[in-house]
């Protein structure tokens, strides 16, 4: 590009107005569109390390399951009831896994669903100024505490106090794993619903109340409605953060496969056992290695699978307003 | 519900049975706004429960001693020492990794990116990583970190694994408050002749940082409370010893062996504990979990008072 | 539509600029349509026409301004005197356009700095380091922009707490630092309150002396107060170009004065 000042600036007819002392020259110039180029090269280069790392894990997920698959077959993977890899009598049934994760997830979304909906419709449509301002921070802190933590909630304080309540509880079981891995997606629930419900109109509430409508009817029959598939998408993704929590159910629902769905067993789901693999000396290279890889695929596949339904619905819901 | 017609408003039975109505609707009104108060309470009290159980069994075994001791066999005399120098190591090489890499994707996201094909999966790849259990990124950190590039169980690993864990966060964090600074603000600065980078450097990045800020915060906050892709990567838990110091090197530059020294961290320090079958070491796992609670939670609440405080002070 | 030949200035008067059949596209759809228009020195040039007329969208083709936005196309010259560039080329840098012809934008908006730092801005661009010359620019911008006597003792305040007409006086400030060539003027004042709007033309009718001033206005008592040419546009087209005063007692189009007369619009 040449230049577009003219070499030599015309006299102003004002004094005030003296030659620009700063203007670049045609080195200045080159180097600072090479400084731009260079900059938003490097801008590039560090968002596409999303995407590299997706490409890894997928990459690494499907290597090992692929030499995993060679020695076990997809269908005693998918139709197997024992998942035993590391006995003598090996079998690879991720069923017995599945159960454990089905179980633990249904269970949570039975206190997350109807929990974080309320917290939800209350804190958009019901809560005066000063409660919401207190009670939002508070939620998103009790969503910033670490699992583990939590993990150890469920095994010293919940399960023995269900064993009050039903004294034959083992001591490692799903229910309680899963009531507080309910307890701690509320907060993820109630804040993704609540920004559906508040991004409702306003006028669709005043239309409401202008009929003679109460908050509650306001809330159910038209906040509600309208911000459906936003609720959707929060249970959905509520749904994706149970299945591949890992902490709670390891610490507290054992880390035995066991394939059942009553949630007073214990019962090792997905991700109990590849930290229970993990926490052992499994050679590099081993079957046993290989089965965490498999059934890490397995874990992608479910959440990805929550993941982009729950996505559609929230876009969808954005959309619309 | 409804009365048969209007005609019947205007009729004493009428106007009584509308009020009837009203009122009854007011109740139910009335009990929802109880049942959300409850629901609100409930947490309350399991977050004191949750609080309380680890305050009344940690606390005892608070002292001096259990930060400045190593983890032991005899659980009275167990500390965290090596735990807490290992989560601040990690930290740190998380935070020296995510927050450059997230920031720039999401000023490049936001600023740069033009609307095609790329930037279609890039953005794809971003709101999929959101998504992904930790777990996972222990399994990629497993296979890529230690066994491909060599790094072994160290802490470059596990702060590369918790890096890629929080760039999300980051990369949201920063797109969310790039979007929240006007466009006139931006055509302002062109206007007076700012290229692009100048635009960024001295409008787009100073101006949404404590939003930036918040994000990082919060990320770091979620990296330190991780075990699960610490576990994955077959993390030591009994580590009676500190990583190299930095300033060990004989020739006085900064040393970085301490990179690939072994090391434990604070989540796994207390998995470690409340493990075990003694009893006496769950008040360890208590008072390790205390601090790992507080730490996480004062981190998310500084970040909380970020915002809150930000958003007061510039109004656009 | 277009009646008359192409517009001009006085005979005997320079020219800053000049618009040659230019054409702006956004995609598919053509916003700005042959448009021939001369731009006086040291004089002020009104556009004025209904909303959607492409107004702006012309001033903003004068620095650049779409070129921050993608899928549009120049086609034509805006040529810029003395030296007769085309500041619509394809191989001129928006930058340097932008460093020669600065822009006041319809709603106040000073960066949430502080007062002296938003009129350096421009300099800071510049890669100016020189203190000194900083503070001299700063002062003569704030003087120029008749805000010096009411910010002197506060320049290091947040620009934010100045009231709506003190920021666009600020804004003014900030785009005269540079010692523009060329001053643009995006309704300067549809943000603002009468008192501030008389201050902010005012300003407009003295800063002719220095510099060259375009402005775009909705409102045509405006125009006829500050400029002395007058263009009214429509539906992307430039119907009519003449003295403010011919414009506004005896327009030669039939539309410009249905406009005129609050017909329409």
């Amino acid at each position: 590009m040449s230049s577009i000042f003219p070499l030599k600036h015309a006299g102003r007819a004002l004094p005030a107005m003296p030659a620009r002392p700063w203007q670049a020259s045609p080195a200045q110039r080159i180097r600072r569109r090479l400084a731009e180029r260079a900059i938003e090269t490097m801008l590039l280069l560090a968002a596409l390390v999303a995407v590299f790392t997706t490409a890894a894990i997928v990459a690494m997920l499907v290597w090992e399951s692929v030499v995993f698959f060679r020695s076990v077959p997809l269908l005693d993977f998918l139709t197997d009831t024992q998942w035993t890899p590391l006995f003598d009598d090996a079998h690879f049934g991720i069923l017995a896994l599945l159960s454990g994760t089905l179980t633990t997830t249904i269970v949570a979304l039975m206190v997350a669903v109807p929990l974080g909906t309320i917290l939800a419709i209350y804190l958009s449509e019901f809560a005066p100024f000063r409660v919401r301002e207190v009670a939002k921070p508070f939620l998103e802190l009790l969503g910033g505490i670490p699992t583990i933590v939590y993990g150890y909630f469920a095994l010293f304080f919940v399960t023995p106090l269900l064993q009050r309540i039903y004294p034959e509880l083992p001591g490692f079981n799903m229910l309680s794993a899963g009531l507080v891995m309910g307890i701690m997606i509320i907060p993820y629930v109630s804040s993704l619903s609540e920004d559906a419900m508040r991004a409702v109109p306003m006028s669709m509430r005043e239309a409401s109340y202008a009929m003679g409508a109460t908050r509650l009817q306001t809330a159910l029959f038209v906040v509600t409605p309208a911000a459906l598939s936003g609720l959707a998408s929060s249970y959905i993704l509520g749904i994706s953060r149970a299945v591949g929590e890992t902490m709670v159910v390891a610490i507290a629902a054992g880390m035995q496969p066991n394939f059942t769905f009553n949630p007073a067993e214990p019962a090792a789901t997905i991700t109990a056992y590849i930290v229970q693999v993990a926490l052992g000396d499994l050679p590099h290279g081993s079957i046993g290695y290989q089965t965490i890889f498999a059934a890490g695929l397995t874990l992608l596949l479910i959440t990805l699978l929550f993941n982009i339904i729950g996505h559609v619905l929230r876009k969808r819901f954005r959309e619309a307003y | 519900m409804i009365p048969k017609s209007f005609t019947a408003a205007t009729s004493e039975a009428g106007v009584a049975e509308i009020r009837r109505m009203i009122a009854r609707h007011k109740t139910w009104d009335w009990l929802f706004g109880l049942l959300g108060t409850l629901a609100l309470l409930f947490a309350t009290l399991v977050f004191a429960a949750l609080f309380g159980q680890m305050l009344i069994n940690g606390v005892p075994h608070l002292s001096w001693e259990f930060f400045t001791s190593f983890p032991s066999r005899r659980a009275a005399s167990a500390g965290i020492l090596s735990a807490w120098v290992g989560t601040v190591l990690v930290m740190l090489v998380t935070a020296i990794v995510a927050v450059p890499l997230g920031i720039g994707a999401g000023i490049y996201l936001e600023e740069y990116a033009r609307k095609n094909l790329l930037t279609d999966i890039i953005e794809i790849n971003v709101t999929n990583l959101a998504g992904v259990p930790s777990i996972i990124y222990g399994l990629l950190a497993l296979g890529l970190f230690v066994y491909q590039f060599g790094l072994g169980q160290s802490i470059a690993a596990a702060g590369l694994t918790l890096a890629l864990l929080i760039l999300p966060v980051v990369i949201v964090a920063t797109r969310e408050a790039i979007r929240a600074i006007p466009q006139n603000v931006r055509e302002g600065a062109y206007a007076c002749g700012a290229s692009k980078w100048q635009v960024v450097s001295h409008h787009i990045i100073p101006y949404s940082l404590p939003g930036i800020m918040t994000g990082v915060i919060i990320g770091l906050a979620r990296a330190i409370g991780e075990t699960a892709p610490i576990i994955t990567i077959g993390a030591l838990t009994f580590i009676a010893f500190l990583p190299p110091s930095p300033f060990s090197s004989p020739d006085h530059l900064l040393s970085f062996e301490w990179l690939l020294a072994p090391f434990t961290v604070m989540p796994i320090q207390m998995f470690n504990w409340l493990s075990r079958p003694e009893e006496a070491f769950q008040a360890n796992a208590a008072a390790a979990g205390l601090v790992l609670v507080v730490m996480t939670l004062s981190m998310n609440a500084i970040a909380i008072w970020i915002r809150y405080h930000f958003r007061k002070k510039i109004k656009w | 539509m277009n009646t008359q030949t192409t517009p001009s200035t006085k005979p005997g008067t320079e020219l800053k600029a000049q618009a040659k059949a230019l054409n702006f596209y956004y995609g598919d759809f053509q916003a700005l349509k042959n448009i021939d228009f001369p731009v006086e020195k040291n004089e002020v040039t009104a556009l004025i026409g209904p909303s959607g007329c492409g107004k702006s969208t012309f001033l903003r083709c004068f620095n650049r301004m779409h070129d921050l936005y993608p899928n549009m196309r120049y086609e034509g010259e805006i040529l810029l005197y003395p030296d007769g560039v085309n500041i619509v080329d394809r191989h001129v840098d928006p930058i340097e356009v932008r460093m020669r012809i600065s822009m006041v934008f319809q709603k106040p908006n000073p960066f949430p700095k502080s007062i002296y730092e938003n009129v350096a801005y421009g300099l800071r661009v510049r890669g100016v380091r020189n203190r000194s010359l900083i503070d001299e620019k700063v002062e003569e911008a704030l003087r120029a922009a008749a805000l010096w006597g009411e910010v002197r003792d506060r320049l290091d305040d947040l620009a934010f707490n100045l009231s709506g007409g003190q920021q666009q006086r600020l804004c003014i400030a900030r785009a005269l630092a540079t010692d523009p060539e060329i001053l643009l003027f995006d309704e300067p004042t549809s943000a603002l309150d009468p008192i501030a709007t008389a201050k902010i033309e005012e300003l407009v009718s003295e800063l002719k002396e220095k510099v060259t001033i375009l402005i775009v206005t909705h409102n045509m008592q405006q125009a006829a107060r500050v400029s002395a040419y007058t263009a009214f546009m429509y539906i992307g087209e430039l119907i009519e170009f003449d003295d403010t005063k011919r414009i506004f007692t005896n327009p030669s189009s039939k539309l410009t004065e249905e406009y005129i007369t609050g017909r329409f619009g």
